[in-house]
């Protein structure tokens, strides 16, 4: 009854256009906006920002890079974590070797990582399906060991180097919360981005690749030019997520801490969140972040007396489990039961 | 020379742990379609269940050995009905993401009893030097080698002359043809999970035996995915060959090439043999020729 679309009618093409044709779904995202800039940073702990809303608004990044990649290209792609260790190395080098101004810095770092994806990317021109999932292994730990080499860490001792201190148009970052606020504008400007990208002829292109290259070619679709594409701007997501997690996230740098299990991760999300939806991206995102902490808590909110390693072992096993769970109850995804659930909203409470 | 040739088969014979890896996956892979990224993980399962069964309980190598063999089985069968059956038809990635959950189930449940103590599993596989000529080799080398070698004969033995083999074959060959004379493709993916199990049985054996029991040793699996790949994905001799090649290739390129680009290049090599390789021939050595129709 509250969600229906009757009454609403379009009158120029550019509404029919528009990306929210609903104005419940308008209102609603003007809601969460509202909510993300205006509420949340004031009443939000350090805690929460730092451990569950940074994590939360980078992974988010990412994971809709990687949808670009796998739910809109049909490329499976197993070597995020590798692209994101590529932009934060490019971004911290750039950072001091050059004296450019830091959003210079970071769409640099992004078209360098670009670079590295459509390089990987080029064996998809051959190789398809679980072969090319494999293949992209080779970008994550040959990136990885590149990166580890003496002269992308400054040939600093450890190994491990701080991110430098930066400002942006006369914004210094320094409190969380201006960490904040900076993750949560690139991520809206570039979900933009990607949700129009995928509505565009190029998104129609990707999209014909991933569900039958065959056929696509014959209708007229270079696949060439098409993949590389998806590669290109899937890894540039990566790579800015990439710097966002090493410069506001952990606030140093380390080649280790980008590892494959990043990658598993992100892909994860795109999984349960819904392959081909740039919404189940931050679902997913919520999902994977949030569900370890709460495995964390609630022994000890129950008073289960149990070791934090039996609980290490216990999280590892039920998060196993439930990745299980949730495919066989919604192989597609949560973007999938959030559709069905406006589905019913529609009708709803006069279903006939 | 007489160098080279050590450091040649030093790697050849390490070849053959990761191909005895890679042999699980191209089990399921060929039987079901699935790329079960899980297989390193039973492979750390059974090793840790060898391991804390002797260590902890006490209990000897003959009998702790087959208890795992029955508690692989019990895997399989819980996989089966818990995972397989109620996804049966959807896409391969989706299947590929719930082996990948399961990767993680199997690691979690492992240690809930076992913890994540590093334990040594020797079964009595002696390790001298044996002086062949003026060549230096392992006889823990040889003699997993020799195993192997009599885990493929056995393998090739039951698909070749017994009738559950002739089974398997017949689902690897056309899913829908089998049932329709009448195989049950449940029991068939339990045997074959099972089979896998066995695989990872002696897989442990002979890496924990080398590297010791510990949660790392899951590492493997990314040693062995190249070999996979280079082998074909439905090809158990590639899978061996592929081995063969990867391991000494990998030996030799951190003997003579690592001094110049740097040490630990072992983690990409074969990757990037994998990698070049595909390019050229994109269904592995000996993979099944990829036809598209529309």
């Amino acid at each position: 009854m509250i969600y229906r679309e009757s009454g609403q009618f379009k009158k120029t093409y550019q509404a029919d256009q528009a990306i929210l044709p609903l104005r419940q779904d308008r209102i609603f995202l003007i809601l969460v906006l509202l909510v993300a800039f205006l509420v949340i940073p004031f009443t939000a702990s350090n805690y929460v920002m730092n451990s569950l809303l940074l994590p939360f608004l980078i992974y988010s990044l990412a994971a809709i890079g990687l949808n670009i990649l796998v739910g809109y290209c049909g490329q499976i792609s197993l070597g995020t974590g590798g692209f994101m260790a590529v932009g934060a190395f490019a971004a911290w080098n750039l950072a001091i070797r050059t004296d450019l101004p830091m959003p210079v810095i970071f769409v640099l770092a992004g078209l360098i990582t670009s670079g590295a994806g459509v390089l990987f990317g080029l064996p998809a021109l051959r190789i398809k399906g679980f072969y090319l999932a494999v293949t992209t292994l080779a970008a994550q730990f040959f990136l990885v060991w590149l990166l580890q080499r003496p002269w992308f860490n400054n040939y600093s001792a450890s190994g491990v180097i701080s991110a430098p201190d930066f400002h942006m148009f006369g914004w210094s970052i320094e409190t969380v919360t201006d960490r904040y606020y900076l993750s949560l504008i690139i991520l809206v400007v570039m979900a933009l981005l990607a949700k129009n990208l995928v509505r565009s002829a190029t998104g129609r292109k990707w999209m014909a690749i991933r569900d039958m290259d065959v056929a696509a070619e014959i209708i007229g679709i270079r696949p060439m030019p098409t993949k590389l594409k998806a590669f290109a701007v899937s890894s540039f997501f990566i790579g800015i997520a990439g710097v966002l997690w090493a410069f506001l996230y952990l606030g140093q740098l380390e080649a280790d801490a980008f590892n494959i299990y990043t990658s598993f991760d992100v892909l994860f999300m795109v999984i349960i969140g819904g392959l081909g939806s740039i919404l189940g991206c931050f679902l997913g995102a919520a999902f994977v972040v949030l569900v370890p902490i709460f495995l964390n808590i609630i022994p000890s909110a129950l008073g289960l007396p149990l070791s934090t390693a039996m609980i290490s072992y216990i999280e590892v096993f039920i998060f196993g489990s439930l990745i299980i769970f949730f495919l066989i109850v919604e192989p597609h995804g949560m973007a999938r039961l959030w559709s069905i659930a406006k589905q019913k909203l529609r009708l709803w409470p006069f279903p006939y | 020379m007489m160098f080279f040739l050590e450091v040649l088969i030093g790697g050849l014979l390490a070849g053959v742990m990761y191909a005895l890896v890679a042999l699980g996956f191209v089990l399921i892979f060929k039987a079901s379609g699935i790329f079960n990224f899980a297989q390193a993980a039973m492979v750390l399962f059974a090793a840790m269940f060898m391991g804390g069964m002797h260590n902890d309980w006490g209990l000897p190598y003959w009998l702790a050995i087959p208890i795992t063999l029955v508690i692989m089985i019990g895997v399989a069968w819980v996989i089966e009905r818990v995972v397989l059956r109620p996804m049966v038809n959807q896409e391969p990635i989706i299947l590929f993401m719930s082996t990948i959950g399961i990767f993680f189930a199997l690691i979690g449940f492992a240690e809930i009893f076992w913890g994540s103590r590093s334990r040594t599993l020797d079964v009595g596989i002696p390790s001298d030097p044996i002086f062949l000529g003026d060549m230096l080799l392992q006889s823990y080398d040889l003699i997993t080698a020799a195993i192997v070698a009599a885990l493929v004969v056995g393998l090739v033995f039951f698909s070749q002359k017994t009738r559950m083999g002739r089974v398997l074959r017949a689902v690897a060959d056309d899913h829908q043809a089998a049932q329709s004379v009448g195989i049950k493709l449940s029991t068939v993916w339990v045997v074959v999970w099972s089979i896998a199990g066995l695989v990872a049985v002696v897989a442990g054996i002979v890496w924990g035996g080398a590297l010791g029991v510990q949660p790392v040793m899951v590492d493997v699996a990314f040693k062995a995915l190249p070999v996979l790949l280079l082998g074909g994905l439905t090809s158990i001799p590639g899978a061996i060959v592929a081995g063969l090649i990867i391991g000494a290739g990998e030996a030799l390129a951190e003997v003579y090439l690592g001094p110049i680009i740097g040490g630990g290049i072992d983690s990409w090599f074969a990757y990037i043999i994998a990698m070049a390789f595909m390019v050229w021939r994109p269904e592995g050595l000996f993979g099944e020729k990829i036809i598209e129709r529309i």
